[in-house]
């Protein structure tokens, strides 16, 4: 479960694409053999800028699988350090930083 | 155990500095902590979700855009794109009405962040997509209909 955060500075914001390889499970899906594979999904998604919460999402099972996620934000500099945290509801959690880049 | 004094008392200074650090600390990560607000995600109709957010007096506002498919036809991935222009943004909501949990997903912004998110969305049938937005001390939403010709539920 891996996070590739990408922060691009634009002229007139910062585009900051994110995506996390998570099963994001409904607990509604069936495995091949017709079990039900259990609820799982992730539960909040902190965005930071230099140590500075600027974001923060509470999310649920509706989220798409390998979620991707975009978002704006202004006064970034190339060089700062954005960084991403996530938890999910199994206890399970993954952190992953990316400096903003000119293009 | 043999004691030297000098040990014990780096041993205390250590211990004292660890104390420091947690005290340090503790708070600054409660403040870093979201929360989950379970009573709104497990809410099984769009009314119950408003009223856990304390949302229910939202008006209408056409400066909360919503750029989403009209037909979607893999219902397990729905990209919704919101832009709020009004002023004192602070959150915005999204709610999937017909899924079996209408809330969807919230994003609380602070000074720094434009209010705008995009999310792809699992939705289980053709919805109304609610967007609530909170800004200043006021509430707003706007909806859009999304036609969904494969459900997502089971993906």
């Amino acid at each position: 479960m891996s996070i590739r955060i990408r922060a691009v500075l634009k002229p007139e914001y910062t585009d900051v694409r994110v995506l996390v390889s998570h099963p994001m499970e409904t607990g509604l899906r069936r495995d091949d053999a017709g079990k039900l594979v259990p609820l799982h999904f992730i539960q909040t998604l902190v965005l930071r800028l230099n140590g500075q919460v600027l974001i923060q999402s509470q999310l649920s099972q509706a989220v798409s699988r390998n979620p991707v996620f975009a978002f704006r934000l202004r006064q970034a500099k190339v060089g700062d350090k954005i960084e991403l945290a996530w938890t999910d509801n199994q206890g399970a959690s993954g952190r992953a930083d990316a400096l903003v880049s000119a293009n | 155990m043999h004691t030297n004094p000098r040990h014990a008392s780096r041993r205390q200074a250590l211990a004292a500095l660890g104390a420091m650090a947690l005290g340090m600390c503790a708070p600054l990560r409660v403040w870093a902590q979201v929360t989950w607000n379970r009573a709104a995600f497990e809410a099984r109709s769009a009314l119950e979700v408003l009223r856990a957010l304390g949302a229910q007096s939202a008006s209408e506002s056409r400066d909360i855009l919503i750029d989403a498919p009209q037909i979607a036809e893999n219902g397990a991935l729905v990209p919704i794109d919101i832009t709020s222009q009004l002023a004192g943004t602070r959150t915005i909501t999204v709610m999937a009405e017909k899924n079996p949990f209408p809330l969807a997903a919230r994003f609380e912004f602070r000074d720094g962040a434009l209010p705008y998110a995009r999310v792809n969305l699992k939705l289980s049938e053709s919805t109304l997509v609610r967007v609530v937005v909170e800004a200043g001390t006021r509430v707003y939403q706007h909806s859009r209909e999304i036609k969904v010709t494969a459900g997502g539920c089971g993906n």
